[in-house]
């Protein structure tokens, strides 16, 4: 019964004609693009809102004072949720981290790829194997075998440029986006501000 | 069975260990319907797909809500201004409430004017009244979330509601709050309800479509269907007509939500719940206004003081539709064939929409000279009167139009004879 009260109301065209749409058939896809349309952009506002909201991303820059840090010290601030280690490098640090053959490395790069200042090491203290934080920040702290970091967890370490050197870590130490503000002014994080 | 149903050899493999496909074949395509239903008959997709949009939106608004006395409000205001997209999520959410509870209205009414609660669909229609009940407890738990004035305020009185249970009533509302007064424990557990009971209200809806398909919809002259001639396929016929339905349905609601976002929403709401200052004029979302007037209208009755009469009163007024298939008695379904009904039913609509309007305004206000407490008695003597009195009685006295032999012959003969040719022209499909 569907059929044939579908085929004597196919509207116009005869239900013998080959090849051609009929006009139901246009309404059909009409109706069904509309439709298809207003839900996947009805979609986007349901999908869109897990993503960071306006107050999350407010908080996505970190400014660091880092006038009291003397050579050879360093600090940890929380980023982003996450450790940033700021080293005041001292000259002999320097000098190794330069003197590295870069070709030996498993992820190269040359020390002045990792800092803007050489004094200055700033870094993401995320281990890069699986998330943990890698000791090295407090004098007490073992500093692994080439006098960077060493991450507890897996045995990583790292070298005074916080490059991989040794241990199942892929990659070296995460530089984050970070600027200069004055001399004494780090703000991390800069890419995601507009201005 | 002998000729496969699905081409798709998948499907085909499925089905045979899965009877999904075949099920929703049945019910869903296939599924008889009365060929003359009406507009009125959208209304019961429409409840499912707002059922549907308020659980999405609102696990949505779960993920960002924080339900804490002291978080609650602003939370709220972070959904509205960080989150992205939050604004628009709880608008849909927010108005959303308000177009449920209208489609059920209009449900719940097109079941009224039709007689969708007689035999045999009482039982459909009395787990339609326990999902109202659902609706309305689900609906009154979320609008304390936002723990604006009016959410603190409306949760105060909704729950001293309880205390007018003689003896028991005072440990009853007690152990409602969790405390002494509404406070974080009430809070909390009306939030965790709130997202509980939308599920149970669609496993109830369940319940309510497959007893609805277990005889089929009624349709606008309130006969039975008396064979394959008088029904068509529930697809393509009535999926197209719902879904055109959805789209004017919805334009209506997207204009509430991005033209007009707190039409149904009180200022009030805006300011922080505060314990120690009562707003000057409290009312609940107007959907309650009805059941708001109807217990503030009961005076003291000989020994039932007005408090415990009022709240006896309100839930009586929905409890009474329990048994609504038993006190109209009447044989006729449809009000088309019932002179006298007809007119007690509109009557009844107004009698609904006046003590809304009477709930929206304060008892002792006047309405030229007479009091509203005075209008809203009137009325609640008249809901009562009508389900109680006048619906048993007109079963007796009321003499019913005369009911066509089929749905096919008033629509092939304008209303009149030939009862028996009129299978004919259909049958050879």
């Amino acid at each position: 019964m569907a059929e044939s009260l579908q085929a004597s109301a196919g509207a116009g065209h005869g239900p013998g004609a080959h090849g051609e749409g009929t006009r139901r058939d246009f309404l059909f896809l009409a109706t069904g693009a509309v439709a298809a349309i207003g839900v996947v952009s009805l979609a986007w506002p349901f999908i869109d809102q897990m993503n960071p909201s306006a107050d999350t991303l407010a908080l996505s820059t970190t400014e660091i004072d880092i006038s009291h840090v003397e050579v050879g010290q360093a600090i940890t601030v929380l980023w982003r949720g996450k450790p940033v280690f700021v080293r005041h490098r001292t000259p002999e640090e320097i000098k190794e981290a330069e003197a590295v053959n870069v070709a030996d490395l498993r992820d190269p790069q040359t020390d002045a790829q990792r800092v803007q200042k050489p004094e200055w090491l700033v870094m993401v203290g995320v281990c890069t194997h699986l998330g943990c934080v890698p000791l090295g920040q407090k004098p007490s702290d073992p500093k692994g075998e080439f006098g960077g970091w060493f991450c507890p967890c897996h045995g990583s370490q790292y070298d005074t440029s916080g490059r991989i050197r040794k241990g199942p870590a892929p990659r070296n130490l995460e530089i984050p986006a970070y600027t200069f503000e004055t001399d004494t002014l780090l703000l991390v994080g800069a890419e995601a501000k507009k201005s | 069975m002998s000729t496969p149903k699905f081409k798709n050899p998948i499907v085909r493999w499925i089905d045979y260990r899965l009877p999904i496909f075949s099920f929703l074949d049945h019910e869903m395509h296939e599924y008889p319907t009365p060929k003359n239903l009406n507009y009125w008959w959208n209304f019961g997709s429409l409840a499912g797909l707002m059922l549907v949009i308020m659980i999405v939106s609102g696990i949505v608004l779960a993920m960002h809500y924080t339900p804490h006395v002291s978080m609650a409000f602003n939370s709220v205001e972070h959904i509205m201004r960080d989150v992205n997209y939050g604004w628009l999520i709880r608008y849909i959410h927010m108005n959303g409430g308000s177009m449920f509870f209208i489609v059920v209205y209009i449900h719940i009414f097109r079941g009224l004017y039709y007689g969708s609660y007689k035999k045999p669909r009482e039982l459909l229609w009395m787990i339609g009244v326990v999902i109202l009940l659902l609706m309305m407890a689900t609906a009154f738990m979320g609008y304390v979330l936002p723990w604006g004035q009016m959410s603190f305020w409306g949760a105060t009185v909704i729950t001293n509601l309880f205390s007018a249970i003689p003896i028991v009533g005072k440990y009853i509302v007690s152990w409602l709050w969790g405390g002494f007064s509404i406070d974080n424990p009430t809070l909390n557990r009306f939030f965790s309800l709130h997202y509980l009971l939308p599920f149970v209200i669609v496993g109830v809806v369940v319940l309510h479509v497959l007893a609805l398909h277990k005889h089929g919809s009624n349709n606008p002259l309130g006969i039975d269907t008396k064979g394959p001639q008088d029904s068509i396929p529930f697809h393509p016929y009535y999926t197209v007509k719902d879904y055109f339905g959805v789209g004017v349905f919805l334009i209506f609601y997207a204009a509430l939500v991005f033209f007009s976002p707190n039409f149904f929403g009180e200022p009030d709401n805006y300011i922080p719940a505060n314990p120690m200052a009562t707003p000057t004029h409290i009312v609940p979302e107007w959907y309650f206004l009805p059941f708001y007037a109807i217990l503030r209208a009961v005076p003291d009755i000989w020994f039932i003081e007005a408090k415990l009469g009022g709240v006896i009163a309100m839930f009586g007024s929905i409890l009474l539709l329990f048994v609504l298939p038993w006190l109209d008695h009447s044989p006729v379904r449809s009000a088309r064939f019932r002179p006298t009904y007809k007119w007690f039913f509109w009557i009844l609509l107004v009698d609904c929409l006046v003590l809304g309007w009477v709930g929206a305004n304060p008892p002792d206000a006047l309405f030229h000279g007479v009091p509203f407490v005075v209008i809203g008695r009137i009325a609640t003597a008249w809901y009562f009167i009508h389900f109680l009195i006048v619906l048993p009685l007109l079963g007796f006295f009321e003499k019913p139009r005369p009911l066509p032999t089929s749905i096919s012959e008033p629509v092939l003969k304008g209303g009149g004879k030939l009862a028996g040719a009129t299978a004919k022209p259909m049958e050879k499909a």
